[in-house]
């Protein structure tokens, strides 16, 4: 237990102090002295004020289209399939979460190339950019989706359905008044999965983002190339407090107990 | 309820997701066969010859060996410290026990990225440490104790304490208790969170990158050095579709032994 805690918290706390620290501008060596530079730059910089927003976006376009793909599939899944065919679909959903993440954002690499089997099939391709990064962090992020949000319509009695409709409502206003609310905590608990797991993310971006730069790139960058820890641990508290802020929103959700 | 036209409407997006999922890795598994070296599609020819390169490549076995080590060492520390955790929240009361709950979701919930920065903060900046695989282990273990702790814990809550219970009444020591009455009945629980989790680790790459320093290299790490290097594309190629391929083992254990690891995340 100790354990758990001094690695971990000790780490974010490592983090968020080494923000503010600052590099040796002749040695590039880390000085531990006190500054407020870092956290200035990362608010006011033109550059990272672009990728933080677009950054976000991206985490926030890919939740939409995941929650669109999943919320039919898992209602098939859960109320319309036969046991058999459930069993067999939550075993289709799962079996990519096993591949390997590398392989899967190099599939799409292969796929949108320009000789590629979609220029074949259809003659088009979005190439390597935001659409590709966007179209592959949905296809990775999906199955975090689909599982939680079948998981809340399983959940539902087939006779709270019946007696909907049994009481004259349609189709239509039984899924907005009966399932939608009682499936919304399943949609948020997988949405948690999918923002934060697109809103770290820099592989992707790199093998089929083209030139996009997303904060994971720039984090990376300033890390690794830049050789400024200060600075990347400052950027990375822009990911930490996104995730924080929608964790709180999420909790109001009840979506937390469904993770 | 429904009408026979949004029965099929649902069934119809079901069909075109399941493609969305199969097609790129149908894809990958395709290429690995493709003789030709740029890829373009369709393949003009079939050849076996980037199997056998593949199969002769140091690097590859190197990198395999060390992911190897890692997924084994960090899944044994989560399965000792997260079964552990689980326990102590579920059986004893303790102050801070609300927060601990809380807080191991954290290391699954935050990206990557931070959980690597911070503790390449840690390793580096803090304590000293030189990188290598031991820090490699630490970084996995962070995330996969939250695994082995979620499916524990669960498991525990399912048990309720009252065969525990008896066996104290009945004299057993808590050692005992835990050796003969709670270990057998999580065993399930224990497998199918040590197999997410050793698959969590064997992936992982974004962690690996911070804590792993440069002379240590993982599968994914050499996949992903590899990916831009034409020449290296056919062998990655066969990699990448024999990772597919073995993926399906996991799988096939839980359907073996019952209860689906991956969901059992949920």
């Amino acid at each position: 237990m100790a354990w758990l805690v001094i690695a971990y918290l000790g780490s974010l706390a490592v983090l968020l102090v080494s923000a503010f620290w600052s590099t040796d501008a002749f040695t590039g060596a880390v000085v531990h002295s006190f500054t407020f530079d870092n956290i200035v730059r990362v608010a006011t910089d033109e550059l990272f004020r672009t990728a933080a927003v677009r950054t976000v976006s991206v985490a926030l376009a890919v939740t939409v289209i995941c929650a669109v793909l999943a919320v039919p599939l898992a209602f098939y899944m859960a109320k319309v399939a036969s046991p058999r065919v459930r069993l067999a679909l939550v075993v289709a959903v799962t079996t990519p979460l096993w591949a390997s993440y590398l392989v899967k954002a190099y599939a799409w690499r292969m796929l949108l190339s320009p000789e590629g089997p979609l220029v074949w099939a259809t003659d088009y391709t979005p190439g390597y950019g935001l659409t590709a990064t966007i179209v592959t962090l949905t296809y990775l992020w999906l199955p975090y989706m689909v599982l939680p949000v079948f998981a809340a319509f399983a959940r539902v009695p087939d006779s709270l359905l019946d007696a909907s409709a049994d009481l004259g409502a349609s189709d239509w206003s039984t899924l907005r008044m009966v399932l939608a609310p009682l499936v919304f905590p399943g949609i948020a608990a997988g949405s948690i999965f999918t923002f934060s797991l697109s809103l770290g993310d820099y592989i992707a971006v790199t093998i089929v983002g083209g030139k996009t730069q997303l904060l994971g790139n720039i984090i990376y960058g300033q890390l690794v190339t830049a050789n400024n820890q200060p600075l990347a641990a400052a950027l990375s508290i822009i990911p930490l407090l996104a995730i924080v802020a929608y964790l709180l929103a999420m909790r109001r959700t009840g979506a937390l107990e469904s993770i | 309820m429904l009408s026979n036209t949004a029965r099929r409407l649902v069934r119809g997006w079901t069909l075109l997701v399941l493609l969305f999922l199969y097609a790129p890795l149908l894809l990958v598994v395709i290429n690995a066969f493709n003789s030709s070296r740029t890829f373009a599609f369709p393949p003009t020819g079939w050849t076996l010859r980037w199997w056998s390169d593949a199969w002769n490549s140091h690097g590859m076995w190197q990198s395999l060996a060390n992911s190897a080590m890692v997924g084994l060492g960090a899944t044994a520390v989560a399965l000792v410290l997260g079964t552990m955790a689980a326990v102590a929240v579920q059986r004893y009361d303790f102050f801070g026990k609300h927060v601990v709950s809380l807080l191991v979701v954290l290391p699954i919930t935050l990206p990557g990225i931070v959980t690597g920065i911070a503790l390449n903060a840690t390793f580096t900046s803090a304590l000293g440490v030189s990188l290598g695989l031991a820090t490699v282990i630490i970084g996995h273990a962070t995330f996969c104790i939250v695994i082995v702790f979620n499916n524990t814990q669960a498991r525990l809550r399912r048990m309720g304490s009252d065969l525990e219970d008896a066996s104290a009444d009945l004299g057993a020591s808590p050692w005992q208790t835990f050796r003969y009455v709670t270990f057998p009945m999580m065993r399930g629980s224990l497998v199918a969170g040590a197999v997410l989790a050793f698959a969590l680790s064997f992936d992982e790459i974004v962690v690996t990158t911070f804590t792993a320093g440069p002379a240590v290299q993982t599968l994914p790490i050499w996949i992903f050095g590899n990916l831009f290097r034409p020449n290296q594309a056919p062998v990655i190629n066969v990699v990448a579709a024999a990772l597919t391929i073995v993926a399906i083992i996991p799988v096939w254990l839980a359907q073996r032994f019952g209860g689906d690891p991956a969901v059992s995340r949920f």
